[in-house]
């Protein structure tokens, strides 16, 4: 392949809350839960943050550190399981938003939390045809956990963008590999608040299968094996499943956690996987091959890998880093916090 | 406000884009079609604006317009920007207590308005500190 | 500039009216103008109305002719003025030149509004739309927001104090003790300024004009034509009026209202005075830090020295130049159209000797009428 990312930004909402203030409202014991879950806290968005202002902050930090025209962007493509709008594309506002407009193709995603990944690899087939020059993709969600949920203790907010084209590269796409079924594990009816899950079946049939599906797939396509890889990031919705599927598939501690931050930022849904990569963007040296393997529910898993080219060490420093967005911080209870997600029906 | 209303100025609520005469220099955001000075002679072309400014004066809204019930209370600054003009905005991420004239900030990307729950969401403007940003907030 | 005399004043009480429909405040004011005057409705040949949103209040545009028709005045010339809260001294200006310009020879002005139809969220948001709609009101400024980044930045600069702001508003409500026709007849002190709720930083609840209901009148007349009706007019000998920007963003200072310096430098250009020889004032306190701001730009103290002024009891009734013998705008009330012709009146009263217990002694006398945060300025002079 041809093409592969030339720009990449991030961006989590300032806002935290911690599995303590959920659990204490709700009657859960909170060690129980961090334990079980691997998770201390979640990102939660503010009164006037959503989707498409996430995605916007993550998309200029990309811009930045790709450091090309907006107008030279052919695409923009929104990843989410929280657009603002059921009928009116995030990806407009994205795109006007950075000064992309007015040729340009457009249009959002959905599927659970690989939408992003499928906003990469769409981005990679245009600028790989050559009908863009630039392709810009990204995941984002202020995700919703029904009040007393499992769910609740995880789902936060957050978003990552990437811009794909041929020069310009901070990594190369060396192969993508995708693993999809119709897998029902979690979904959410069209006008329904919050989503349901098949509890434990969001496991194995779910979570593990296509996850190894498409990161054996990818490293059959290539002739790896997990030695071969500096990192392994993976969708990580609580602590343990990205930690367990890495052992499954061979990789060891070291490839694996400069890549999660689930237990500080909670699952961030679209952002999930692509907040992880952000994060192993920040610290990766050129020649290091990264293994991105996403999940969404419904199910499928799309596995990137890539090759991280010299011009990183330029780029880097031009947008803020993940970390120092996971240190930016301030606590909520659970009232404010009920209150910023809207829980409270006015 | 209207859509078609809103919309005219999605360059400029989106995109901080102003404008600047090039008779006399003058940079004008929010933008202007005739320059104040000049007038006829001037000759507006579009400049982007850097986003950065400093706080020049500030107000806590407590009693909160339609349509900002659930914000109050907020914190609303005039902003002079970097490249001379003065912008009326909110100051988002930072508490009441926290502002201070002269507070160096940013640009960013929110929710201004939105026309209730089935209307049109208005993006637009506000501005963060800069200062103090790699900072971790405790209760 | 030639004198225009004031030979008649009227005005309703001010306050929530809540029986007085709009065209009874201005039926009300206007009758006891007449009266007052001395005349007939027949003299009267044209009528000037001063009003800021029967639009958005009542949904009534068309005022000038609802008013010439509810006064049976018709056919004469009717014309509504509106700058927002400085409505009614452009609608005093119109009159004037009307009368200086040949035109007319007895002209009635008056103010109105009826702001208690709506609630105060509808009523809020029709005041903010004197200020930047697209850019100001929109991004979630509020009218008592721009004041109070005002007031914020005075402190700043020049050091006045949170007491200082308080004191305005302390006199003013013991000057309307005496007004019969105030909104409020409560004396309050610092510490309730103080105490009281929070409505922008650093302003509180009674740093704030009211919200009011009510209506002035007056009747001007050439000097010649006065003669007729009275032997010792009250004259209008300046007059001034500027503009600025509409937003608090684009001016030079927001510590100095430069319209209310330009219109003032006019009116005491065609009064042939200085601000040194004004006795007694009326001046935009629609915020204690309006009043100010108001005697700053006037030049009435020097700039930055508001604060101290009306600390030191320079501006109350028995200082060196009493301001808002009338209560203000903010013990008086504020029916935003009627407040610029209201200020008149007061001015008028007080030159005749008929201020009751709020009388001064004086014999030159100024009017300053404000609009939005000072993107319109009007001021008057009157003398015996």
């Amino acid at each position: 392949m041809s093409a592969g990312i030339c720009g990449y930004g991030a961006y989590i909402p300032r806002f935290r809350i911690r599995v303590e203030d959920i659990a204490g409202v709700w009657g859960g014991d909170a060690e129980t839960v961090k334990r079980s879950l691997r998770i201390a806290e979640k990102a939660v968005p503010a009164l006037d943050e959503d989707t498409a202002t996430i995605a916007v902050e993550a998309a200029r930090h990309a811009l930045r550190r790709a450091g090309i025209e907006p107008e030279r962007i052919g695409a923009v493509y929104v990843g989410s399981e929280s657009h603002p709008y059921a009928v009116k594309p995030t990806a407009t506002i994205v795109a006007e938003a950075v000064g992309a407009t007015p040729e340009l193709t457009a249009a959002d995603y959905e599927f659970a939390c690989k939408a992003g990944t499928a906003a990469i690899q769409t981005c990679l087939g245009l600028v790989g045809s050559g009908m863009a020059e630039y392709a810009l993709a990204i995941g984002a969600d202020t995700a919703q956990g029904a009040p007393g949920d499992a769910l609740e203790y995880t789902a936060a907010a957050g978003g990552a963008a990437f811009v794909v084209g041929r020069d310009r590269l901070l990594a190369r796409v060396e192969a993508s590999y995708s693993y999809t079924t119709d897998t029902p594990d979690f979904w959410r009816r069209e006008g329904q608040a919050y989503p349901r899950h098949g509890g434990r079946f969001t496991g194995m049939p779910a979570y593990f299968k296509h996850v190894c599906g498409a990161a054996e797939g990818l490293m059959r396509k290539l002739g790896l094996e997990a030695e071969d890889f500096t990192y392994a990031v993976f969708h990580q919705p609580n602590g343990k499943f990205p930690r367990v599927v890495a052992k499954k598939l061979g990789f060891r501690e070291e490839q694996v956690e400069p890549g999660i931050l689930v237990d500080r930022v909670g699952n961030t849904y679209s952002a999930s996987s692509l907040l992880g990569l952000a994060k192993v963007l920040d610290v990766a040296k050129p020649g290091d091959r990264v293994l991105v393997a996403s999940f969404g529910s419904g199910a499928g898993s799309d596995a990137l890998s890539l090759l991280v080219e010299s011009r990183i060490e330029e780029c880097r420093p031009l947008a803020p880093s993940v970390e120092s967005m996971l240190a930016r911080k301030r606590y909520v209870g659970y009232a404010e916090y009920a209150k910023l997600r809207r829980k409270i029906r006015v | 406000m209207s859509v078609p209303r809103f919309w005219r100025n999605t360059k400029a609520r989106y995109r901080m884009i102003g404008r600047r005469c090039r008779r006399c220099g003058q940079v004008y955001f929010p933008p202007r079609n005739l320059c104040r000075r000049c007038r006829r002679r001037g000759e507006l072309e579009e400049v982007q604006l850097s986003g950065r400014g400093e706080v020049y004066s500030f107000t806590v809204i407590r009693t909160p317009p339609v349509g900002f019930e659930r914000s109050a209370p907020y914190v609303m600054a005039l902003v002079k920007l970097e490249e001379g003009p003065m912008v009326t905005a909110q100051l988002a991420d930072v508490e009441p207590e926290e502002v201070r004239i002269g507070m160096k900030v940013r640009s960013v990307f929110r929710k201004i308005q939105e026309d209730g729950e089935a209307g049109l969401i208005y993006y637009g403007f506000k501005f963060v500190p800069v200062e103090g940003e790699h900072d971790v907030q405790g209760e | 500039m030639k004198r225009v005399a004031v030979i008649g004043v009227g005005l309703t009480k001010f306050g929530e009216l809540w029986d007085a429909s709009f065209s009874q405040l201005f039926v009300e004011a206007g009758t006891r103008a007449i009266n007052d005057a001395g005349i007939d409705g027949t003299d009267v040949d044209a009528l000037y109305v001063g009003n800021m949103s029967g639009g958005r209040f009542i949904d009534q545009e068309h005022i000038s002719c609802l008013i010439a028709d509810y006064a049976g005045l018709t056919p004469i010339p009717a014309t509504r003025v509106e700058a927002a809260c400085a409505s009614g001294g452009l609608a005093i200006r119109q009159g004037v030149m009307a009368i200086l310009s040949g035109m007319h020879e007895v002209v009635v002005v008056g103010g109105v509004e009826k702001m208690t139809d709506l609630s105060t969220e509808r009523t809020t948001q029709t005041l903010a739309t004197a200020s930047d709609s697209e850019w100001e009101a929109f991004m979630g400024m509020t009218f008592p927001g721009l004041y109070a980044m005002m007031a914020r930045r005075h402190m700043h600069e020049y050091g006045t104090t949170r007491e200082q702001l308080a004191m305005v508003a302390v006199k003013n409500h013991e000057n309307a003790l005496h007004n019969p026709y105030a909104q409020f007849h409560v004396r309050i002190t610092v510490e309730q300024v103080l105490g009281s709720p929070l409505v922008a930083d650093p302003l509180r609840l009674l740093d704030c004009s009211p919200i009011t209901d009510g209506a002035a009148c007056v009747v001007l007349a050439s000097e010649e034509r006065a003669k007729e009706f009275t032997d010792s007019p009250v004259f209008i000998t300046g007059s001034g009026q500027a503009s600025s920007s509409i937003a608090l963003h684009s001016r030079e200072s927001i510590t100095f209202v430069d319209a209310t310096y330009n219109a003032g430098q006019e009116a005491y250009a065609r009064a042939g005075r200085s601000p040194a020889e004004v006795q007694v004032a009326e001046v935009h306190d629609a915020f204690t830090i309006g009043e100010i701001l108001a005697i700053e730009g006037l030049g009435l103290v020097e700039r930055g020295e508001g604060g101290r002024a009306t600390e030191e009891g320079e501006t109350a009734i028995g200082g060196r130049i009493p301001v808002n013998t009338s209560g203000g705008l903010k013990a008086k009330g504020h029916p935003v159209g009627a407040t610029g012709v209201a200020q008149v009146v007061e001015v008028v009263l007080q030159l005749r000797g008929e201020a009751g217990k709020r009388q001064v002694d004086a014999d030159v006398g100024l009017a300053h009428n404000v609009g939005g945060s000072g993107g319109t300025a009007v001021v008057h002079i009157l003398e015996r």
